[in-house]
């Protein structure tokens, strides 16, 4: 009865009956507004981003990148999302395991506090960290006392990054796991297998894509992330920039053509996550939760 | 077989890893978010109320609260409309190259802020790509406010068409259809049968692309001119006094911001509620 | 499989992200030399030279970390525990500032090199635009109504202090000492400027791309800099009547060079600026140098001759006064501006 289960592909089959379509000078309309709105918005900038990076030549692209402060900035980044992303990782497992198989007052409310890292603007994602690791922060003395650097040092990085990217991965397994219930796992558990096996054996694979899907978010959100560094990272050259940081110090040293191919590594990143991410909407759309919310 | 007696807030079940799952979730979740936070919210009230207020409605706060809010919602506004049309067009038509380009819709959230402000204030610049013809004609992009609302108009569209998409495949065709034999012409039924029930939607969309706006900062850093009262953005003034090392009003204006964006988070769950109960979902 | 397969990837990417931290960092010193905002390019030059000026003495490799921003800001970061081996700000108040604060330098560090710990000085100019459209010839021009002045905060910024008080110079000289009719020029200046910038450059960056202002009041480093980086077609120098001997000075920081071990290169660094090859890339660079003797002659030509009065003159009486009485909260500087609109 209803079109609930009419997938898009299906649409492409059956030409729709002229009552439910406008006129064909609305289409032509419609869909012209559209491709000029989202190539001015959407496919000048990036087109900018590589045809800028690429302007002074093939070899100063290279070169431009080869620079001491630009491979170091690359490799922090690497670092930094090699850290946070895999223990956002952990937590989302840890966090849609506990939410999704288990019933218990407060569930929802403890959804909403994964969510929260969402509401809150970069700039101050990374402000929270200086407040209570800061030299005038809470543990500051403590901190200082021990000897250990967070602030404009590496770990306070990572942690704003972790802070940022916290929910990446939960929100993608949580309603698939939700939606999966509990009947598998209960069904393995009563064969006698042990919790962890039934984990690694029946969960897992019952949703990887939807957790490779969270962890491609999360990596990318990770490497890109601009404001909360810039809060904590004290700028350090070499030291503490990571890439986006270091875009916008080429930027500010007037060697625009260093600051573009930086950026231009961070838009190939962008378009690899975009393909990754297509593709797995496309060939796996009923595992994921990504159809169903943003 | 688990033969321990359940916490009287859980219900019984024979998988395990409650505890330890649970345990785990709660201290990373304190660790990485509540507790900073609550530190956030601590300085903030050692202020007292009276000192708290007297920097928050600081006129320079106020305006780049205004700024922020302000331009956010225009921007939102823009892409609802044009994110609306953007959504019909890639569900309900065929054209060449529109997997791809609908694979692109997500790109403003894929790519990092800096990226795009670089990106767009080459654009819009006085000798950029589209600012040299938009210039001579007295329309000034960059460096104005509306170099800021191009910005908030690039990272918020993502969010008003990824909502709708899902929304406008889901509706029922033979509403339309029963509108049509019942007499009503297209534009009719466009208007009073299909975007009522997409409403909600658009305006969880449009919330989401507001919230998001409203605390963007790489993005428009580059493009804005950074003056105050003029463009200088709320996120942007938390910097600058954090690099006076003003330390309280970079807290209260970040606390200002969250208890914002939390009205937000707020709306935008009644928005879902709503439309859950009617239509079934968002 | 796919479990395993993302495994893999990611102990790949850990091994790789690991691979700087298990190399041989340990033969290698780095030094953090936390410097202020326009002097980007002056130490990419001084670093290499130093760098292989170093390697050639004792066949050590030693690399230069920077870290640039708005004097005072850097100041505070180091107070805050940015781990500095060098500073070299814009100013000896913000140097003293650390001093006091963390004792990580001695209170008589001004001593410990030639010039008051000053191997280049520099003073404030103005950077218009080609052609002049405002006609701008003097401090006198900067206060008239309609004109747009950019210069950079002085809360953050060592530049900024500098162009104010090169502003309270001028006047204190102009109103032979009236100090009510001094405060009233700086504050008509002051209303003249539309946005302030955290650092000079920044400051720099706003006037010449983003095109906002018609006068930017710099050091005069940044706008030899300017003209020759940002075109000398679009912007044109000029030098006021009166400006400032303006000072930025270096120091060790003792304090972590004991800690890091680096004590002998950081001060070999600093040495280093005083020396006729250190001299040489200070000039270039558009720095005064202490010592100009050491200088190429055609480079000291570039710079004008201009009257210049001196942080220590009566009228200011010195760092230890004017940053309390100027620029502390509550300050001359606050009262002066309030953001009109």
């Amino acid at each position: 009865m209803s079109d609930a289960t009419l997938s898009t592909t299906s649409f492409v089959a059956a030409r729709p009956p002229r009552v439910t379509t406008e006129a064909f000078w609305v289409r032509a309309i419609m869909i012209g507004i559209t491709l000029v709105f989202l190539s001015v918005f959407v496919l000048l900038p990036l087109a900018t981003v590589f045809v800028e990076a690429l302007r002074g030549g093939i070899s100063a692209y290279f070169s431009a990148l080869a620079e001491r402060e630009t491979f170091l900035a690359i490799e922090l980044t690497l670092l930094v999302a090699a850290t946070s992303v895999p223990a956002n990782l952990v937590f989302g497992l840890a966090a849609s395991w506990a939410i999704a198989k288990f019933e218990f007052r407060g569930k929802s409310f403890l959804i909403t506090l994964i969510d929260l890292p969402f509401s809150v603007s970069p700039v101050t994602s990374g402000l929270i960290y200086v407040i209570l690791f800061g030299a005038q922060g809470y543990f500051g003395h403590f901190l200082k006392s021990a000897g250990v650097q967070i602030i404009f040092a590496v770990p306070g990085i990572v942690l704003a990054t972790m802070f940022v990217t916290f929910p990446f991965v939960a929100r993608e397994l949580i309603p698939i796991m939700q939606e999966q219930g509990k009947r598998d796992e209960e069904a393995a558990l009563s064969l006698g297998a042990s919790g962890l096996r039934t984990f690694f054996r029946v969960t897992l694979p019952n949703v990887k894509w939807a957790l490779l899907y969270g962890v491609l978010l999360c990596n990318a959100r990770a490497m890109g992330e601009f404001g909360a560094v810039s809060v904590v990272s004290g700028h350090i050259r070499g030291h503490t920039n990571t890439m986006p940081l270091q875009v916008e110090i080429l930027y500010n040293d007037y060697n625009y053509a260093g600051a573009f191919a930086v950026a231009s590594l961070l838009a190939l990143l962008a378009l690899i996550t975009l393909g990754l991410k297509s593709l797995l909407e496309w060939r796996f759309a009923g595992e994921l939760a990504a159809n169903r919310r943003h | 077989m688990q033969s321990r007696a359940a916490p009287a807030w859980k219900r019984p079940s024979i998988i395990p890893g409650f505890g330890l799952t649970l345990g785990f979730t709660l201290t990373y979740l304190g660790l990485i978010v509540l507790i900073p936070l609550g530190g956030l919210i601590l300085r903030s009230s050692a202020l007292g109320f009276s000192g708290f207020w007297a920097l928050a409605t600081d006129p320079r706060t106020l305006a780049a609260l205004k700024v922020s809010f302000g331009l956010s919602f225009i921007a939102a506004a823009i892409n609802a409309v044009f994110g609306l049309i953007a959504a019909w067009v890639l569900v309900r038509y065929r054209f060449p190259g529109q997997k791809l380009l609908d694979a692109f819709i997500d790109l403003p959230f894929a790519l990092p802020t800096a990226v795009a402000g670089i990106a767009l204030t080459a654009i819009y610049a006085p000798n950029g790509w589209l600012g040299q013809y938009l210039e001579p004609l007295g329309l000034k992009i960059a460096y104005t406010p509306n170099g800021i609302l191009v910005a908030l108009i690039f990272i918020g569209l993502p969010f008003i068409v990824r909502t709708l998409q899902p929304v406008m495949e889901d509706l029922d065709v033979e509403t339309e259809e029963a509108a049509a034999t019942l007499g009503a012409r297209r534009r009719h039924t466009m208007f009073r049968v299909i975007l009522p029930a997409l409403l909600p939607a658009l305006l969880t969309g449009f919330a989401l692309a507001l919230a998001r706006a409203v605390g963007e900062y790489g993005s428009v850093i580059f493009i804005a001119g950074n003056m105050p009262y003029v463009s200088e953005i709320a996120p942007l003034l938390i910097v600058m006094k954090l690099q006076e090392f003003n330390y309280a009003a970079a807290t209260v204006i970040a606390t200002v911001m969250l208890a914002i964006s939390f009205v937000l988070l707020l709306v935008i769950n009644l928005l879902q509620a709503w439309s859950r109960k009617r239509l079934g979902h968002v | 499989m796919t479990r395993r397969r993302r495994l893999r990837s990611l102990f790949a990417a850990l091994a790789i992200a690991a691979l700087p931290l298990s190399g041989p960092a340990s033969a290698d010193t780095t030094l953090l030399n936390v410097s202020y905002d326009p002097t980007r390019e002056l130490y990419k030059a001084i670093d290499a030279a130093f760098a292989a000026d170093w390697k050639a003495k004792t066949g050590e490799t030693v690399t230069i970390e920077q870290s640039h921003g708005g004097s005072g800001a850097q100041a505070r970061a180091v107070i805050d525990g940015l781990p500095a081996d060098v500073v070299t700000l814009g100013l000896e108040a913000d140097i003293d500032a650390i001093a006091d604060k963390t004792k990580k330098i001695p209170a008589d560090w001004k001593k410990r090199l030639p010039n008051d710990s000053a191997p280049y000085t520099s003073t404030i100019v103005f950077l218009v635009r080609k052609g002049n459209p405002k006609g701008i010839k003097d401090w006198d021009d900067l206060v008239k109504p309609g004109v747009q002045v950019v210069t950079a905060n002085p809360k953050t910024s060592g530049g900024a202090r500098w162009n104010y008080l090169a502003a309270w110079g001028y006047a204190n000289a102009k109103f032979g000492g009236d100090q009510a009719k001094v405060k009233d020029f700086v504050t008509n200046l002051y209303r003249n400027v539309p946005v302030l910038d955290s650092g000079a450059r920044g400051s720099t960056t706003t006037f010449a791309q983003r095109g906002i202002g018609d006068v930017l009041i710099a050091w005069e480093n940044e706008a030899f800099l300017a003209l020759n980086e940002l075109g000398a077609d679009k912007f044109a120098m000029v030098v006021p009547s009166i400006s400032i001997k303006a000072v930025p000075p270096v120091a060790v920081v003792d304090g972590n060079v004991d800690e890091r071990g680096t004590r002998k290169v950081a001060e070999a660094y600093l040495q280093f600026l005083y020396s006729d090859a250190g001299q040489k890339i200070i000039a270039r660079s558009f720095y005064r140098p202490a010592n100009p003797k050491a200088a190429d002659p055609a480079d000291l030509q570039r710079f004008p001759s201009l009257q210049l009065v001196s942080i220590d003159d009566p009228e200011f009486g010195g760092w230890a006064k004017v940053q309390p009485m100027h620029f502390a909260d509550g300050g001359v500087f606050d009262q002066i501006y309030r953001p009109s609109n």
